[in-house]
């Protein structure tokens, strides 16, 4: 999977740099998100601006980093979704779960 | 002879890098629907999700003992109804007993049939010869 990290105003930013999050590549996720939050850095936004595609198993790969990031007292949070990605957010009411934000900006207005 | 406008029949071993493909078909018919008068957006949005996440269930249900095991996935258009059916030659599960998620406390798993059920108008899992199928109809008035 294609994910590029920044540190932005302190948080740590990854972007999804994949048009689909399916069962073929969650899992790489899902590590890669628990990988972060192991070293350390558990204040996450996951940009999501290319991903046009989001099943089940992707949903699930960032609610494990949401808890995994609850759990060290960080957060994970969501920016830059395409409205077709957040409609599944709204169907399996994620979108109450976790906080999603327009843009970055946003997020770090929020989250700093 | 059947008068259905598009008849696709897919067969992909059991490896998830197949889901792109098999969602990517999905997408693609909806996007061809003439008739369809509904939101083709999210028509083919749901058709790549469903057969994804149909596909992903029938692998995991797969007969994991045979490593040239396969999963048929079959698309029927007839009329106003759009027929998916998806074949896995594992052990089964009962469709009946997949519980609905739990909203209030989200759990990783269990999401892909609430989907299906969802987003499509009937979906049954039987058994057929030395085959299970899955078959998915959404109507397309």
């Amino acid at each position: 999977m294609n994910l590029k990290q920044e540190k932005i105003n302190g948080c740590t930013v990854l972007f999804i740099k994949e048009e689909r999050i399916d069962a073929h590549n969650s899992g790489e996720l899902k590590e890669a998100i628990l990988h972060l939050i192991e070293q350390g850095e558990a204040n996450i936004i996951v940009q999501l601006e290319q991903v046009r595609f989001i099943d089940s198993s992707g949903l699930g790969a960032l609610l494990s980093g949401y808890k995994n990031a609850a759990a060290k007292s960080g957060k994970l949070a969501i920016a830059n979704m395409q409205q077709q990605v957040l409609s599944m957010f709204e169907l399996t009411r994620l979108n109450r779960v976790f906080e999603i934000y327009a843009d970055l900006n946003e997020a770090f207005d929020n989250e700093t | 002879m059947c008068n259905s406008i598009i008849q696709v029949e897919v067969i992909i071993p059991t490896q998830t890098k197949y889901l792109d493909l098999i969602g990517s078909i999905g997408e693609h018919i909806a996007k061809e629907l003439d008739d369809f008068s509904g939101d083709r957006e999210a028509l083919a949005y749901h058709l790549n999700l469903v057969l994804t996440e149909a596909t992903v269930n029938a692998i995991k249900h797969a007969n994991h003992r045979d490593p040239k095991d396969t999963v048929k996935i079959t698309i029927h258009i007839q009329e106003n109804e759009l027929n998916i059916k998806v074949y896995d030659h594992g052990q089964g599960f009962d469709l009946e007993s997949v519980p609905l998620p739990d909203f209030e406390h989200p759990k990783e798993g269990g999401m892909g049939i609430f989907f299906i059920r969802t987003l499509m108008d009937s979906v049954t899992y039987t058994r057929q010869g030395d085959c299970n199928v899955l078959e998915i109809i959404k109507y397309l008035s």
